[in-house]
């Protein structure tokens, strides 16, 4: 357990520091590159340090403007996809759960869809992907907790279809959507992507963002005895249902806030908290942590690699999925089932 | 300290346990007996808080059942399921760690008085060299065990068990019903439901007999087990042979 536990401190510290050196390169990293040296002149200037200004307006603009907002949200968005994954994947005593699980995501895309076909403005496409997204997630929790049987499947099953039905919806205002300007950008958004990123979108996600995800660290060894099933949580003395229904609420509002900010970002939520099992275990007071530190740093790589691996970005959904199938295809063809 | 009276249940129409009226008192070892859907584990599940939808009364320590918070009756009741497979793996300190979760608030991690607890758990029951090893690769027996150190870590005065030796070779029988009865012995109230008759008359105190969701016997074993309750129970006649080491139960010479 010493040994366990240490392991898992050091984990912590290295992915801490693994996670502090990919936004100092994402700074740097660009069209416009930003020398370290003036990277940190600037961030203390602006932090009020009095420093010689030796750097030119552009690059503070670059640093300032665009990448800081980007690089925040970058990592807020994938902090929040994994530990809302890690948490689904024990509520549901399933290790194949991820985020988009009770339609999250398919809620959204329909929200922004029906906001992109109204000619709304871009904030009012967040504000509307947020708001479908949370009524997705309503709809489905409701649905179930009338259905009789078990609550898991009921959970699942309503889940899906509701959905398929939202996704049905983005597939009929893609049809009627204008094909010379809307329909591009609801097939964009749907793509995902941070390119959009702005202090404005920072500011209206960061709210439901910090609302979900603290909660979920409180309890976070509580959820260990969900992964055991209702009735032995219950036995030792865990309301499981009342605490499921606390999990998916938060881990709904933080996947709702990162996907109406970012668009749909598959696969995240799915492969850093199994990568993370991989290193400290399923324990939730090492595997949450574990989850936001590894999963910030992914979705920040990935996001560099989007913005600078070729002249146009490619959206990050596509990215995040061409490095999440294969891994999904790893993980149900190994021998060893044990996660 | 458990009393039930004239407990009743039903999944929809269908009655699984009618009219029970049967107490359980302090300390000792009680053996449920019954053949399969007889109602055992709904009476477990009632008993546990996890179906609360009986009519009766199920009296625990001076209060109806159903007034307890499932924290407050962790504290009195602990259930050790039969062998399982969770989703995830966990270590067996871990394991029996999440036993004392009751004792912590909503918000707190088990700290080193929780793992102080789980440790002495351990060590009781000699598994204290599990204690990193993963949950999941344990043998039959070794899990069992585990499970029983996690009810023990929860602290609460009465056992309720499910078949602890199903599925378990003969020494690991042997080795678990030992624990159970020294635990026992030293003040827990244990009820363990059963299919091994023999298992009742070597180590329980009492047996209560279910048979279509009614007691058919309550008593001790010397008094209750005999050929007739296990023709009714079980539909099988058997013979007695009273031993130095007990009474043996075993098949009537004519069912060879």
């Amino acid at each position: 357990m010493v040994t366990k536990k240490k392991k898992g401190a050091l984990c912590l510290i290295i992915l801490a520091v693994l996670l502090f050196v990919v936004v100092v390169v994402s700074f740097c990293l660009g069209r416009y590159p930003v020398p370290l040296r003036d990277l940190g002149r600037i961030l203390g200037f602006s932090a009020g340090l009095p420093i010689e200004k030796t750097w030119t307006n552009a690059m503070e603009s670059a640093v300032l403007r665009i990448r800081l907002p980007r690089i925040l949200l970058a990592c807020l968005v994938g902090c929040c996809l994994s530990t809302a994954g890690a948490a689904y994947q024990g509520v549901f005593q399933n290790p194949m759960a991820s985020p988009d699980l009770l339609g999250a995501s398919n809620g959204a895309a329909f929200g922004a869809a029906l906001a992109i076909l109204l000619g709304a403005s871009s904030g009012m496409i967040t504000v509307s992907a947020f708001f479908f997204s949370m009524l997705t997630v309503l709809l489905v929790t409701i649905v179930a907790a009338r259905a009789p049987g078990k609550k898991i499947v009921n959970l699942i099953l309503a889940g899906v279809m509701v959905s398929s039905l939202f996704s049905a919806g983005t597939s009929y205002i893609k049809l009627v959507a204008d094909p010379n300007n809307q329909l591009p950008a609801i097939t964009y958004w749907l793509m995902g992507s941070l390119s959009g990123s702005t202090l404005k979108s920072l500011r209206f996600a960061f709210i439901p963002m910090a609302l979900g995800l603290i909660p979920l660290l409180f309890i976070r060894w509580r959820l260990n005895l969900l992964t055991l099933g209702d009735e032995e949580a219950r036995t030792m003395g865990v309301h499981a249902s009342r605490l499921r229904l606390v999990v998916v609420l938060c881990s709904t509002l933080v996947t709702a806030a990162s996907v109406s900010v970012s668009g749909m970002i598959g696969w995240v939520g799915l492969v850093v908290p199994h990568l993370c099992r991989k290193m400290v275990g399923n324990d939730y007071r090492r595997l949450l942590p574990c989850s936001m530190l590894l999963g910030a740093s992914f979705m920040l790589v990935v996001d560099d690699v989007s913005r600078n691996l070729l002249a146009v970005e490619i959206p990050i959904g596509i990215l995040t999925a061409f490095i999440g199938a294969p891994f999904f295809l790893y993980l149900i063809t190994r021998k060893e089932t044990m996660l | 300290m458990i009393s039930v009276r004239d407990l009743t249940f039903s999944y929809d129409a269908k009655p699984v346990l009618e009219h029970l009226s049967f107490s359980v008192p302090e300390g000792g070892l009680t053996a449920l007996l019954g053949c399969n859907g007889t109602g055992k584990t709904t009476l477990f599940r009632c008993m546990l808080g996890i179906q609360p939808h009986y009519s009766g009364e199920i009296d625990l320590d001076g209060r109806e059942l159903r007034q307890y918070s499932a924290s407050q009756l962790a504290s009195k009741i602990a259930y050790i399921p039969q062998n399982h497979y969770p989703a995830f793996n966990y270590s067996v300190l871990d394991m029996v760690l999440m036993g004392t979760t009751q004792q912590l608030r909503a918000f707190a991690s088990p700290g080193p008085k929780q793992i102080r607890l789980a440790e002495e758990a351990m060590a009781r029951l000699g598994i204290s060299a599990l204690s990193y090893r993963d949950y999941m690769r344990l043998s039959g027996g070794e899990k069992q065990l585990v499970l029983i150190a996690r009810a023990l870590a929860q602290q609460a005065p009465i056992l309720l068990m499910d078949e602890p030796t199903a599925s378990l070779d003969f020494g690991n029988q042997l080795r678990v019903m030992d624990q159970v009865r020294q635990l026992s012995h030293s003040g827990y109230t244990v009820v363990m439901s059963t299919h091994n008759p023999q298992h009742a008359l070597s180590y329980c105190d009492r047996v209560l007999a279910l048979k279509s969701g009614r007691v058919q016997a309550d008593g001790t074993p010397e008094d209750v087990i005999d050929e007739a309750l296990m023709e009714a129970l079980y539909g099988v006649s058997v013979q007695f042979e009273d031993t130095s080491c007990g009474r043996i139960i075993m098949a009537a010479s004519g069912h060879k």
